[in-house]
C-alpha cells in the first residue's frame, strides 16, 4: 500500500504516462451532498481495449483496488464496458471512484481477463460473457453464471441488436388469460 | 465388500439449493464432502434472475424506482437510494439537504432491522431460540416504527428521484425517541447474550475464517470485509447523503476484542456494534436535520420531462446492511427509459468469499457460515446427497439439526 495519497489529477497523470496514446479521454467529477458539502471524487477514463491489463496493473500499483462491478452498454457499433473501481478505501472521505471505460467493436468482441490481478472479477466477467455474448480471454471459469441452463444459445439479454431478447420470449403477464376470460364472459351472457 | 470400502473414501458430492423461489438471493451450492469435512465448494447462482435491468430499459425512470425497491425485500431503501443518486448525477438534479438527512435516517432504520433479522436467524441456526425471539421482538417494533413513518412495513415507497416523499414532523420525534431508547436497552441485553456466551463463542470462533488478503482479492464488501479487519465502509469513505456531515468510523472487530480472526464470531461482533452505531446516527441526524423542502421537483411530470431531456451517466452507491450496493445509469436525450441500468447487490460481491470460508469446515458448520455472510438463509433449503447414484434429500431441518447437535455437544462438554 502506498502511503502518499495522490490527488485525482496526479492519478490521471500516472495513467497518461503508462498508457500514452492508449488513454483516449479522462475527466474528473466532484459531487457534494449534505450540509458540509463533503466532496466525493470520481475519475472517468476511456482507454484502448488492448491496454486494459496495463491499466488495472497501474491501479494495483497505486492501491489494490476494490472492483465494484463491470457494467456494459450496447452502443450499436460496439459494446462499451465500464470497470468500476475504487481506491483509497478505508480513508475517511478519501475514496476515489475510478471508472475505466473501453469499447469492443462488434466484429471483435474479445477482451483480456483481469482475474489474474483481481480474482473477484470472475463473477462480473462471467456475467458479461453470457449477457453480452463477448469472449473473455483466459477466463478461469467460463460457465454460465446467472442464466438458466436451458436458456437458448446465441441470445444475449443486454444486446440491443438482433441477438437481444426477442419479442416472442417476453411473457406479458397482463395479457395472460385475457382471451379465455373474454370467451367465458361471452358464454355466460 | 472390498469395493464399497474403496468407494467410501471417494468424496461425496452434496448439492445445497437452488433455493426457495420466494427468497431473495437464491444460490445453489455443490459441496464435495469427505466424511464430515468440506473439500471443495462450487456456486451456481441465478435461479431467480428476473431480468430487472432489462425491464428498466423499457420503463420510465419513476416506474423503475419502484422496481428498484423490489430488488430486495430487506434493502429496499438501499437500492432506491443508490438508484436515485445515480439518476440524480446523470440528470444533474440537486437534492435538498433535508431530504439527504431523511434518506440517512430511513437507511439506518433499515440497517437496524436487517441486522436484527440476521442476528435472529444466526441464533436459530445455532440453536439459541431465546435469542432468536429476543432479536425478532426488537425488529418487530422497528418495523412498526417504519410503518408509522413511511406507511409501509416493507417496500417503503418513501424515496423519490430528487428528494423524498414524506417528512418526519416534530410530533413524530417523541415516538422515534421512545423506540430508540428501547433499542438501546435491548441492545445491551443482546450484546450480553451474544458476546458473553461461552458456548456461542466456542461454536463461532475460528469457524469460517476469511483472511484480509482473500477478502480484498475477492472484492468482498460490508460487514464481511470489516470482520476480516479492513476498515472500509462507503458511509465513511465516499461521502453521500448526510454521512459526510456525521462522524462515522468503520467498525472492525478490533474495537471490541482487540484482535481480528475474520471468523463467524467477528461477523457477529461487527453487526451488533453497527446496530448501536445506527442508533447513534439516527439520533445525530434528527438533531442536525435542517428545515427545508423535501424535493425540488414536486410535480412528477416536470421531473420526468427533465430526465427525458437529460443526457449523461451517473453512479450511485450506498452502504446497505449487507455491504456496498452499486448502481450505474446512463440516460440518452429524448428517451424516457435509461439506456443502461446496472445493479450490483452486496451478495453479488460476497458470494465468492463463501468458497474460502467453507473449504475445510464441517457439514454441521455450513448453516452458520453461509448465514454469517447474511444472504438468504434458505440457501440451505433443500440438500441432495449423491452417493454412487443414490440420491437422498437432506432438508434444511436436517442441516439445522446437525448444527444444533454440535452446539449441544459443546454445551455438554462444558458441564
Amino acid at each position: 500500500m502506498n502511503d502518499n495519497i495522490l490527488t485525482p489529477e496526479q492519478v490521471v497523470e500516472q495513467f497518461q504516462q503508462c498508457l500514452g496514446d492508449g488513454l483516449q479521454a479522462s475527466r474528473i467529477v466532484k459531487r457534494s451532498e449534505g450540509l458540509k458539502s463533503a466532496e466525493s471524487i470520481q475519475i472517468w477514463l476511456t482507454i484502448d481495449k488492448t491496454k486494459i491489463k496495463i491499466a488495472v496493473q497501474q491501479l494495483c500499483d497505486i492501491q489494490y483496488p476494490h472492483l465494484s462491478v463491470i457494467s456494459g452498454c450496447d452502443m450499436g457499433e460496439g459494446i462499451e464496458l465500464l470497470y468500476h473501481f475504487f481506491i483509497y478505501y478505508g480513508v475517511a472521505r478519501g475514496e476515489y471512484s475510478v471508472t475505466i471505460r473501453t469499447t469492443l467493436p462488434k466484429t471483435d468482441l474479445i477482451i483480456d481477463t483481469i482475474t489474474d490481478l483481481i480474482p473477484g472479477a470472475l463473477t462480473s466477467e462471467r456475467e458479461k460473457q453470457e449477457f453480452f455474448g463477448l469472449q473473455v480471454l483466459n477466463i478461469p471459469d467460463s460457465r454460465r453464471m446467472f442464466l438458466p441452463d436451458d436458456f437458448p444459445e446465441g441470445v444475449y439479454p443486454w444486446r440491443k441488436d438482433e441477438t437481444g431478447i426477442k419479442e416472442e420470449m417476453v411473457k406479458k403477464l397482463h395479457e395472460v388469460g385475457k382471451a379465455e376470460g373474454a370467451q367465458r364472459r361471452a358464454k355466460n351472457k | 465388500m472390498k469395493e464399497s470400502v474403496v468407494s467410501a473414501k471417494k468424496p461425496i458430492k452434496t448439492v445445497i439449493g437452488p433455493i426457495h423461489p420466494a427468497l431473495k438471493e437464491p444460490i445453489k451450492f455443490i459441496f464435495e464432502i469427505d466424511g464430515e469435512k468440506v473439500i471443495k465448494v462450487d456456486l451456481a447462482p441465478g435461479h431467480n434472475h428476473r431480468g430487472l435491468e432489462w425491464m428498466a430499459t423499457r420503463r420510465n425512470a419513476v416506474q423503475t424506482l419502484y422496481v428498484s425497491e423490489r430488488i430486495c425485500g430487506i434493502c429496499s431503501i438501499s437500492h432506491s437510494i443508490a438508484y436515485c443518486r445515480a439518476i440524480e448525477q446523470a440528470a444533474d438534479i440537486e437534492v435538498p439537504v433535508r431530504a439527504d438527512y431523511l434518506r440517512t435516517i430511513f437507511a439506518e432504520m433499515e440497517r437496524i432491522h436487517s441486522h436484527l433479522l440476521w442476528a435472529g436467524v444466526a441464533a436459530l441456526e445455532l440453536g439459541f431460540d431465546t435469542l432468536f425471539y429476543k432479536a425478532w421482538e426488537v425488529r418487530e417494533d422497528l418495523m412498526d416504527l417504519l410503518e408509522y413513518l413511511t406507511g409501509n412495513r416493507v417496500n417503503y415507497g418513501v424515496l423519490q428521484i430528487g428528494g423524498v416523499r414524506r417528512d418526519i414532523t416534530p410530533d413524530q420525534h417523541a415516538r422515534i425517541n421512545k423506540s430508540l431508547l428501547n433499542y438501546t436497552i435491548l441492545f445491551d441485553e443482546l450484546y450480553d447474550m451474544f458476546l458473553e456466551d461461552t458456548v456461542l463463542r466456542m461454536r463461532c470462533r475460528d469457524t469460517g475464517v476469511l483472511t484480509p488478503e482473500d477478502a480484498l482479492k475477492l472484492c468482498t464488501v460490508g460487514p464481511v470485509i470489516r470482520a476480516s479487519g479492513i476498515a472500509t465502509d462507503v458511509r465513511q469513505d465516499f461521502p453521500y447523503c448526510a454521512y459526510g456531515d456525521l462522524d462515522i468510523k468503520a467498525i472492525t472487530p478490533e474495537a471490541l476484542a482487540g484482535e481480528v480472526h475474520g471468523d463467524v464470531f467477528d461477523r457477529i461482533i461487527v453487526r451488533l456494534l453497527e446496530v448501536k452505531q445506527s442508533i447513534e446516527i439516527i439520533q445525530q441526524s434528527m438533531k442536525k436535520m435542517p428545515i427545508g423542502p423535501l424535493t425540488n421537483f414536486p410535480k412528477l411530470m416536470v421531473l420526468l420531462n427533465h430526465i427525458k431531456q437529460a443526457e449523461g451517466e451517473g453512479i450511485g452507491r450506498h452502504e446497505a446492511p449487507r455491504g456496498e450496493v452499486f448502481h450505474y445509469i446512463r440516460l440518452a436525450a429524448n428517451q424516457e427509459s435509461p439506456l443502461v441500468w446496472k445493479v450490483k447487490a452486496s451478495t453479488y460481491s460476497n458470494a465468492m468469499s463463501w468458497v474460502k470460508m467453507l473449504e475445510g469446515e464441517q457439514i454441521a458448520d455450513i448453516p452458520i457460515i453461509v448465514a454469517s455472510v447474511d444472504p438468504c438463509i434458505s440457501c440451505t433449503d433443500r440438500v441432495a446427497m449423491v452417493d454412487k447414484g443414490r440420491t437422498s434429500i437432506f432438508t434444511q431441518d436436517d442441516l439445522r439439526r446437525l448444527s444444533r447437535k454440535k452446539t449441544e455437544r459443546i454445551r455438554q462438554g462444558l458441564k
